[in-house]
């Protein structure tokens, strides 16, 4: 079993008089990749947001592995217009790289051309990886990303799931997935958390199709259909790369 | 010197060192679109006037107390007010401005022209306060420069900024304190009411070509120390009050800085047509 990089005990989020999380554990180990699924308004993000650190919550306690770095892609953040940066400036925030740092990473993610480019003049999807690259390059141990593929057409979406496995497997790092999409949840994931307010279900991808109450959150069919899909992905990625069949 | 006693020097020398700090705080003030806020830290100045007068303690450091409480307030209230973030600004602003006014005019035992600390009276500025001034401000610039890497990833985003280790509330309250002092000298440049003017206009020309965040700072001080001479120049020329004539040349370069741009821009647009014709 890989060390564990932050667990959140019992936690819960109070706003106005509701709860946006409640009684929610989570423990993200290294190398493991686990996603967090759930309706809308069911406090997916507000998870993202302890498990990375940028909220505390009203109760519960958050444990996390002395020392390590975390690398956190929100999934929507606005830059003003009056705010002059460019994809490379933004890559030295909070962070000083060496340019062939910066570059190899954009690069990496095919956002190269666009290094000198306004920020503000990028596409969504464009925009969502320079703010991944941003996250790499701070090598980290536990990345966070929430909904990654909110602003990306669907081949990009495919695309930047492929980087995640890569990702992980390159950084050894544990990896938080907020993710509205079944199929690649399914496909990528080790552990699957599905959230409404409370937990309603977790395990690993194929314990998780037959939960009844993934059933009444997503239907029969759903669970069904990914079923059949999982059949044929029934593996997992070795730290070395290699692959073994569970 | 010959005329190192000269008023006019000394306003020089007043303004360009205001001007040099007023350039990255004033970006600061556009980038978290804070104008409407420094107002109400301007504004809530006359109440400091006031109660420093009425203490008989330094008007400088009352105003700058009141407007770092009218900060922290703000930052307080509005977390959690029903009203939008304008309304409350506008409540403070005003409330504060007018509390200032006719406290001042009830204390009938101080003679104080309030109309210089409305438009500001940089002619009269005195040796020790350019000290202050030159002193406040070289601490200003080191605390920018040592929270620089803090205050652009708080302007980015916070919550990135607090995920990373940059400490996003401390870092906020470092600008409000920045800004509460500059509000306090600016009182003395331009006054009150144009306050802001001189902290967003040289920014806004700034960002006209500015690829960086650092660029825009220190162009946007170069702005600053232009406006502050050429207006006090013509202040002086055609006896019109410095502190509007400061920054009616601010508005001038912003002006100029824009049609150059845009003139620009629409040159490489058409050059590129030409090209691909």
């Amino acid at each position: 079993m890989n060390s564990i990089l932050t667990s959140l005990n019992s936690v819960g989020v109070r706003r106005n008089k509701r709860w946006l999380v409640h009684d929610f554990d989570l423990t993200i180990r290294r190398g493991e990749i686990v996603s967090l699924i759930g309706p809308n308004g069911g406090g997916k993000t507000t998870v993202a947001k302890i498990a990375a650190g940028a909220l505390l919550p009203d109760i519960g306690s958050v444990e996390r592995a002395k020392g390590i770095r975390v690398g956190y892609v929100p999934q929507q953040i606005h830059i003003e217009s009056t705010l002059p940066m460019t994809v490379r400036r933004l890559m030295k925030l909070s962070q000083n790289k060496k340019r062939n740092e910066i570059d190899a990473m954009l690069s990496l993610l095919d956002i190269q051309n666009l290094a000198d480019s306004p920020v503000q003049r990028l596409s969504g999807g464009e925009f969502q990886r320079a703010l991944l690259a941003r996250a790499l390059l701070r090598k980290p141990d536990l990345l966070i990303l929430d909904e990654p593929s909110t602003a990306l057409d669907f081949s990009g979406e495919a695309d930047l799931y492929n980087h995640i496995v890569d990702v992980r497997d390159t950084f050894n790092c544990g990896i938080l997935l907020v993710c509205h999409d079944l199929h690649i949840v399914l496909a990528k994931s080790d552990t699957v958390v599905c959230l409404n307010v409370h937990i309603c279900c977790t395990g690993k991808p194929k314990q998780i199709i037959s939960d009844e109450e993934f059933i009444k959150l997503f239907g029969n069919e759903a669970a069904q259909s990914h079923a059949f899909y999982l059949h044929h992905h029934d593996h997992s990625h070795n730290l070395d790369g290699s692959v073994s069949v569970s | 010197m010959p005329f190192a006693d000269d008023f006019f020097a000394r306003a020089i020398i007043a303004g360009i060192g205001f001007s040099l700090i007023a350039g990255p705080l004033g970006c600061f003030v556009v980038w978290q679109r804070l104008a409407y806020f420094g107002d109400t830290m301007a504004h809530s100045a006359l109440l400091g006037v006031a109660l420093s007068l009425a203490f008989n303690v330094n008007i400088l450091i009352g105003v700058f107390v009141i407007c770092l409480l009218i900060a922290f307030i703000l930052g307080h209230v509005g977390d959690r007010s029903n009203l939008s973030g304008d309304v409350t600004l506008g409540i403070l602003s005003h409330s504060t401005l007018a509390l200032g006014l006719v406290l001042v005019s009830l204390m009938y035992w101080v003679r104080v022209d309030i109309l210089n600390f409305l438009f500001g009276n940089i002619l009269s500025v005195t040796w020790s306060e350019i000290a202050v001034i030159y002193i406040g401000g070289s601490f200003i610039v080191g605390v920018i420069l040592w929270k620089w890497s803090a205050l652009i990833s708080l302007t980015v985003d916070e919550q990135i900024a607090a995920v990373e280790g940059m400490n996003p509330v401390q870092t906020r309250y470092i600008l409000m304190i920045l800004l509460a002092t500059i509000v306090a000298f600016a009182m003395k440049i331009v006054g009150i009411i144009l306050t802001v003017a001189l902290l967003i206009i040289p920014a806004a020309a700034a960002r006209q070509f500015s690829k960086t965040p650092e660029q825009m700072a220190m162009v946007a001080s170069l702005f600053g120390v232009l406006a502050v001479i050429s207006g006090l120049v013509v202040s002086l020329k055609f006896d019109t009050p410095p502190g509007p004539s400061i920054i009616i040349n601010a508005f001038v370069i912003f002006i100029l800085v824009l049609s150059v741009y845009k003139a620009k821009a629409r040159w490489n647009r058409l050059a590129e047509q030409s090209k691909t014709e």
